[in-house]
């Protein structure tokens, strides 16, 4: 890898600030936190960023990884409980880039779905903290199979359809759980959010000069909103130094919350995740961030193979596909599945997601099956652990097994990306969660002689 | 080429080795009407794993299955170099080459809907399908209807004409649906049916109806054999003329069915008017009555794991396929969908972490289970001497995530190969 993380280069910035107070909260407010060490002894330890060890020990104490390394290396605690996972694959908490994890439970019916606000295409204000549904019997689900954490984002068929959270999947409430709210805004440059198509109903913007345009707009708005404010901030000091001004202290601009949302983004301090599939979409929502100096990763991809020097060339992370979207009829059948091994070859640092909900827990197939097609198997690994974690600004705390991180480990019975593997145990923040969901009790109710 | 029979895993092979003149290659690589697969893993299905096994196919059949397989010197030969080999994939529900024409959504009742009035052949999704294993598939009418339409079944020739596509003689099915779709569908236009309760109303009525023209008829055939000139044949009702042979057992009924209790009021209703269910399709809900299913001998054709989209997929879950596998029911796992129809065996493998499917299992649910649903499993589903010679050979070991087709062969024809430029397909080009 050549380039350094988007968000992660700047670790000393806000969201991890923001990461670190959520992570306190966290471990301070849970009443089932980590009482005493627990070790893991005996399994193979995927470590993700320093190999892996075979025969190891893991201990984890007060919510996180406290030593890591050989049985001989390390010493146990004389009153940790040891678990014996001899023969088992032991590795970070997998985290999904992109899901919906909270923000609905079943798909048809629209009482259970707070996906995306379609009264507008420009909808930064919207936050997905405010509809993450903690409770949600889907989140169990996609915890047993060994993601601990996601990117939970709103649907996409808005081109600026509000702000995603970081989520872990387990906690007390959701404050527990949004481990960093606002993490990032999507920009979805798509095709899908063309829905004044119909010529009877049309309306602006019906094409994608018109939600080209409208963001155009909506981004110059936002800095000259940016403007007002600083000028009302000038102003407000500059009558505070002159005390004797006639005029009296300045009146506050309006505030107006759908600009307010895009000033971390225009300022830089926060990444927009660039959604676009086919090269032209993908370079008019390039030139419109750069126009803008907005930080970006880029999302999907999906049939940009002609032009993927040049998305190496932009130096940014990329969100990859789904790699199981259909090839365009003139792509060959493995044109998506090949491109996270593509853009690895060319240095892009790649992250997974599941773009789902209820299909959360079958993320790492995805990428085991991208190494059918040229990405090696430890990079496949590391796009759903540590480069998502870097992704993001939180590897300081996730995405491998290293001393110091949050203890967010799976023990496996083998290979972590393989459909056959079964998710033995799950721990979060050090904590032993129940292997039960709502379809284990179907199960185990049903399966009764 | 070796000439001595050593050991040959199929009895009837022994006596089948003809010693023609080669074949006359004429357009590629994928011609020759005889070929050895050697050196491979032979994935049977019915008959156990052959470690470094051959398959020799002749004029699109399977000849000779074993260790050692004697063959003339003609034959062209695909060393598999240790590579996994199983019978072609079947889909026991797919909906793709329909180009979205699978629902006529106009009524609850459409049984002289014939998907081949729909068929494109040139659809791409045939060749995505084939390119992830699969060589047969059932092309099914949608589930907005109580009884749906006549389907076809298709072998994936890509590139092949439209009748060249259809798999021969394969018996006739029907599609029936039940639940939340019909419901809607017509519910939404304030249209009966719009309960499970109009569901099952509407389909009672229209089997009725098709008894009292079935009646007619006997009654007219009955006249004619007993010499009266002057009786005059009943009109002929398409709709009615499909639903009396689903009542005369000449259609094999699928079901679209999800809940647990409309199962039970299927299968009465079947025993009622005297047909039989072939199959349940999606029914995600048959680990709750596994046992009633296997009672009737109805298999099911279901997801591996996709559950949550609609309120009657709020129960499944993942060990649905191996719970009712073990009371006995015949499952076999589909795609309802281009996509998942191109890793169905990943699909499959899954039943394998999900209640322990073992590997001959999980290979089952993808190829003889869904071919006995079809009702073709005496002509594909297994490799075994006189099936037809759908083969495919795989990078990777198939029941995982890590497996991928390489060559797909069909009536022992090349029809994709992975390590062909462009498309992959020996028998069509880009712009053909």
């Amino acid at each position: 890898m050549t380039q350094s993380p988007v968000i992660g280069r700047q670790s000393s910035g806000a969201v991890v600030g923001q990461l670190l107070l959520a992570l306190s909260l966290f471990c301070s407010a849970s009443a089932t936190a980590q009482q005493k060490p627990l070790v893991l002894k005996g399994g193979k330890l995927l470590t993700v960023s320093h190999g892996a060890i075979e025969n190891g020990v893991l201990v984890m104490s007060a919510g996180k990884i406290s030593a890591i390394g050989t049985a001989s290396s390390i010493k146990i605690p004389k009153d940790a409980e040891v678990i014996d996972v001899t023969g088992m694959t032991v590795y970070p908490g997998l985290i999904d880039s992109e899901s919906y994890l909270g923000l609905t439970e079943i798909s048809a019916e629209g009482s259970t779905n707070d996906l995306i606000e379609t009264s507008d295409e420009i909808m930064p204000h919207m936050h997905v903290y405010d509809a993450f549904h903690a409770e949600s019997e889907l989140i169990p689900v996609a915890r047993l199979n060994g993601i601990t954490d996601a990117i939970v984002a709103p649907q996409n068929q808005d081109t600026l359809p509000g702000q995603d959270a970081f989520v872990q999947l387990d906690g007390k409430s959701a404050n527990d759980m949004l481990l960093v709210r606002d993490i990032a805004l999507p920009l979805n440059f798509t095709g899908e959010q063309r829905r004044n198509e119909s010529w009877e109903k049309r309306k602006f913007p019906q094409t994608r000069m018109g939600l080209a345009a409208q963001l155009r707009q909506t981004f110059l708005d936002a800095q000259d909103y940016s403007e007002r404010w600083a000028d009302y901030e000038k102003k407000k000091s500059d009558t505070f130094s002159k005390a004797d001004d006639k005029k009296g202290p300045p009146s506050p601009p309006k505030r107006d919350l759908r600009l307010e949302a895009l000033l971390p983004y225009l300022q830089g301090k926060k990444s927009i995740v660039l959604a676009a599939r086919e090269p032209s979409d993908l370079e008019t929502a390039v030139g419109l961030a750069q126009q803008f100096k907005l930080r970006f990763v880029l999302n999907h991809v999906s049939h940009s193979q002609p032009v993927l020097d040049y998305v190496a060339s932009l130096k940014v992370p990329v969100i990859v596909g789904p790699i199981y979207e259909n090839p365009k009829n003139y792509e060959r059948y493995d044109a998506v599945y090949k491109l996270p091994g593509e853009l690895y070859k060319r240095g892009v640092k790649i992250a997974f997601a599941s773009y789902d909900a209820h299909a959360v827990r079958n993320l790492p197939y995805a990428a085991g099956y991208a190494t059918a097609f040229g990405l090696p198997h430890d990079e496949a690994l590391k796009a759903i652990t540590l480069n998502p974690a870097e992704i993001w600004g939180v590897a300081d705390q996730l995405g491998s097994l290293d001393v110091g991180k949050t203890a967010n480990v799976v023990v496996a019975d083998g290979d972590p990306l393989d459909v056959k593997t079964d998710v033995k145990r799950i721990f979060i923040a050090g904590r032993q969660v129940p292997m039960t969901s709502r379809q284990t009790v179907l199960r185990d109710r049903y399966s009764a002689k | 080429m070796r000439r001595g029979v050593v050991k040959l895993f199929s009895i009837a092979a022994v006596v089948l080795i003809p010693f023609h003149s080669p074949a006359q290659p004429s357009a590629g690589p994928s011609s020759h009407n005889e070929v050895l697969i050697k050196n491979a893993v032979v994935m049977t299905v019915t008959h156990g794993n052959i470690q470094n096994g051959s398959v020799y196919v002749k004029d699109g059949k399977i000849v000779a299955v074993g260790k050692e397989v004697s063959v003339p010197s003609g034959a062209a030969v695909i060393d598999a170099g240790g590579k996994y080999l199983t019978p072609g994939i079947i889909d026991s529900h797919s909906h793709i080459a329909l180009d979205d024409d699978v629902n006529e959504a106009t009524s609850p009742v459409t049984p002289q809907m014939m998907m081949m009035d729909a068929f494109d052949y040139q659809d791409k999704a045939i060749y995505r399908g084939l390119a992830g294993g699969v060589t047969t598939s059932l092309l099914l009418h949608g589930s907005a209807n109580m009884i749906g339409g006549q389907a076809i079944v298709i072998k994936h020739k890509y590139g092949a004409k439209r009748d060249a596509m259809l798999f021969p003689g394969a018996p006739r099915s029907i599609k029936f649906a039940s639940g939340e779709n019909p419901k809607r569908v017509y519910g939404s236009k304030d249209q009966l049916p719009s309960t499970r309760m109009g569901n099952f109303a509407v389909q009672r009525a229209a089997l009725v109806e098709a008894q009292d023209y079935m009646r007619e008829w006997d009654d007219y055939d009955a006249k004619v054999k007993r010499g009266d000139k002057d009786a005059k044949p009943p009109k002929h009702d398409l709709r009615l003329e499909a639903l009396a042979d689903v009542l005369r057992g000449k259609l094999l009924v699928q079901i679209h069915c999800y809940r647990a209790d409309e199962f039970l009021t299927e299968m009465a209703m079947a025993k009622e008017f005297g047909y039989k269910v072939r199959a349940f399709h999606h029914a995600l809900e048959a680990y709750k009555v596994a046992e009633d299913l296997a009672a009737q001998g109805v298999a099911i054709a279901t997801f591996s794991d996709w559950w949550g989209f609609k309120q009657e997929a709020w129960d499944a879950i993942p060990w649905n396929a191996v719970i009712s596998m073990r009371k006995g029911v015949r499952v076999a796992i589909k795609s309802d969908s281009e996509d998942f129809a191109r890793r169905l065996n990943q699909e499959a493998a899954k039943t394998m972490r999900y209640g322990g499917a073992t590997e001959e299992e999980a290979l089952k649910m993808i190829t003889i289970n869904p071919a006995w649903i079809i009702g073709v499993d005496d002509r594909v589903g297994s490799i075994e001497v006189g099936k037809d010679a759908d083969l495919v050979l795989w990078d990777g070991y198939p029941l995982s995530s890590f497996g991928v087709p390489n060559k797909v062969l069909i009536d022992g024809d090349t029809y994709f190969d992975r390590s062909l430029p462009g498309f992959g397909m020996p028998h069509y080009r880009e712009g053909e």
